[in-house]
């Protein structure tokens, strides 16, 4: 038997390691994989306390937040496109046209 | 879900697996034999002949040959998943082969969630083309692997779409049950198979499955006339062949699962004394998965090749609509009946 | 016996998450992110979510990071330039601050036990599921539908080259 706090202790590391990446790269693709790993995170916290409270709604928020993860990422890439072909560079930092 | 398995369950399930992949990998081997020699059979010459007795030692030849060919790595390429590629196109096709029922008893695993496991490991067969053709760093490999993944991706969406009339007959997406669902008759003599319930199903995944494993006429990704050989152009000797195991295990699972939702699987007529009786659903189910492996080979041989464009447009405007439709009219019968 | 899956496999979903930092070129990041999906598949189908394991599979494993692994591909980015702006600073300040984030997560999670009595049963089956999915949240999941649509246009309305 596993105790809960383990699995929540291991989200809480990969989310850790989300925000991390996301503070740290500067390559915009990279920015979206770090969010991916926190979306990870959070479904394996809703999965983790779906079974200890012996209801199915964790499991189905975690459909809710693939979708949304889905969506982003489609959307995501396209801007990255976008922004691409405009600058032939992906690093955030120039991007900066609109600093005073 | 997990189960634990211990002592003489353990010794079962190890010889079931030996048997299973044993049996599987020389499968493969001699699949490259039949199509050789039946494609050759078609245009009207004779195929191997030299090598054994009706060349039925080609294969040995041929994987002797890939074992001592000279193994090239593109100077600049990119080493790690040049060499990663081929592994990962491999194992996942080969993984597929552990829910397939092959007879009442004679299945690796039977997981609740069997056909959803066998579409994920495939999805995951994908990178290895990818990474194939961009490890190789030059153009045509590039090229080849890109439209071959955008095409596999999407036939992919009307392959699972066209199982879910099937799935929704059954009930249940474990690969066992759904054999078992169509074990008995109809007035006795017609078998309960879900070919005569699904019919246009059966037709978008038979074309569906045929673009998903990359073969005629969904090949130009690999054609030879248009792009040298497509994303295994730099590939030479053992990783050229994991290439070509893992697409003639594609080849094979989609043939599998062909019979296993539209055919019944294993079942079929038993008669005889109970020895023979233990084998025959084997027997059967090879029977069928051969037919279907049949005309994938008879198809190549004669079929003519699908533009690009015509081939994606062909999968999102015409297979991806025809699959939904079908979902829809079955749910509405389901759903009265 | 399942401690050591736990372990196993927690140990691979770490490390891959480091290593989608740690790596230059971002393909090496995108192909460790699909190894992080799927051991934490696995560790869903420790907590009795097969379903959403296989499915985690198929969408993020094989779909999303399918279109990440393109974009790379197509867009054949070098790898990234060593360059000084802020970021020097901001490494030596975040890891320490973050790892003093962890240790006060840990230690404030380590004493959680399992639920008192009995754990209740719950089997992630795809009947469980569809269950609840289309009776109790059918109007998120209709909403979904609609987001995906949305996400749709707008993905096309970007990438195009001329509007």
């Amino acid at each position: 038997m596993i105790p809960i706090g383990w699995y929540l202790i291991l989200s809480a590391i990969l989310f850790l390691i989300g925000v991390l990446g996301f503070f740290i790269k500067r390559n915009i693709i990279a920015l979206l994989l770090s969010v991916e790993i926190m979306l990870n995170a959070v479904n394996l916290t809703f999965v983790a306390f779906s079974l200890q409270h012996g209801k199915i709604s964790g499991q189905i928020f975690v459909f809710f937040v693939l979708v949304v993860a889905a969506a982003e990422a489609a959307v995501g890439l396209a801007l990255v496109i976008a922004m691409f072909r405009n600058r032939e560079s992906l690093n955030v930092d120039r991007s900066n046209l609109l600093k005073w | 879900m997990i189960e634990y398995v211990t002592g003489s369950e353990f010794i079962v399930l190890m010889i079931k697996i030996f048997v299973i992949f044993g049996g599987v990998m020389g499968a493969l081997a001699y699949l490259s034999w039949l199509e050789r020699k039946l494609m050759a059979r078609v245009q009207m010459r004779p195929g191997p002949t030299r090598v054994g007795p009706f060349g039925l030692l080609q294969p040995i030849a041929d994987g002797l040959k890939f074992l001592f060919k000279e193994d090239v790595i593109p100077t600049h390429s990119n080493r790690f998943l040049f060499i990663a590629a081929p592994i990962v196109s491999l194992v996942p096709a080969l993984l597929s082969f552990s829910v397939i029922p092959f007879g009442p008893s004679l299945q690796i695993t039977d997981l609740s969630v069997g056909l959803l496991f066998i579409f994920a490991v495939t999805s995951l067969g994908i990178y290895g083309i990818a990474l194939g053709g961009w490890a190789s760093n030059s153009k045509y490999p590039l090229m080849g692997a890109i439209r071959s993944s955008a095409q596999m991706i999407s036939y992919e969406l009307s392959l699972t779409l066209s199982v879910v009339g099937v799935l929704m007959i059954a009930n249940t997406l474990s690969l066992a049950e759904l054999v078992t669902a169509q074990q008995s008759t109809w007035l006795g003599i017609i078998p309960r198979w879900n070919i005569f319930l699904q019919p246009v199903a059966f037709v978008v995944y038979l074309v569906s499955a045929v673009a998903e494993t990359n073969r005629l006429p969904f090949d130009l990704a690999e054609s030879e006339q248009e792009l040298v050989a497509g994303w295994h152009t730099e590939y030479s000797s053992m990783k050229f062949a994991m290439f070509m195991l893992a697409e003639y295990a594609n080849v094979v699972t989609v043939s599998s699962l062909a019979t296993i939702m539209f055919f019944g699987g294993w079942t079929g007529p038993m008669f005889g004394p109970a020895l023979l009786q233990m084998a025959l659903p084997t027997v059967w189910f090879l029977l069928k998965v051969s037919i279907f492996i049949f005309f994938y080979v008879l198809m190549r041989a004669t079929v003519p090749r699908f533009r690009y464009d015509q081939l994606m447009r062909f999968g999102w405007k015409v297979l991806l609509p025809l699959s939904l439709a079908n979902i829809v009219v079955t749910s509405f019968v389901v759903a009265i009946s | 016996m399942i401690q050591i899956l736990f372990f196993f496999f927690a140990a691979i979903a770490v490390g891959a998450a480091i290593n989608v930092l740690v790596q230059k070129h971002v393909l090496y990041s995108a192909l460790s992110l699909i190894l992080m999906l799927t051991a934490v598949s696995v560790l869903f189908i420790l907590l009795q979510a097969d379903f959403l394991a296989v499915i985690n599979v198929i969408v993020y494993a094989g779909a999303i990071m399918v279109l990440f692994v393109f974009v790379i591909m197509l867009l054949n980015l070098p790898e990234d330039e060593d360059g000084a702006d802020r970021l020097r600073w901001l490494k030596f300040i975040g890891i320490p601050l973050g790892l003093f984030f962890l240790v006060l997560v840990v230690t404030t999670l380590w004493n959680l036990e399992a639920s008192p009595g009995t754990q209740p049963q719950l089997v992630g089956s795809p009947a469980a599921i569809g269950q609840s999915l289309f009776t109790d949240f059918v109007l998120p999941f209709e909403v979904t539908s609609l987001l995906i649509l949305i996400a749709l246009m707008g993905a096309v309305v970007f990438a195009k080259r001329d509007l």
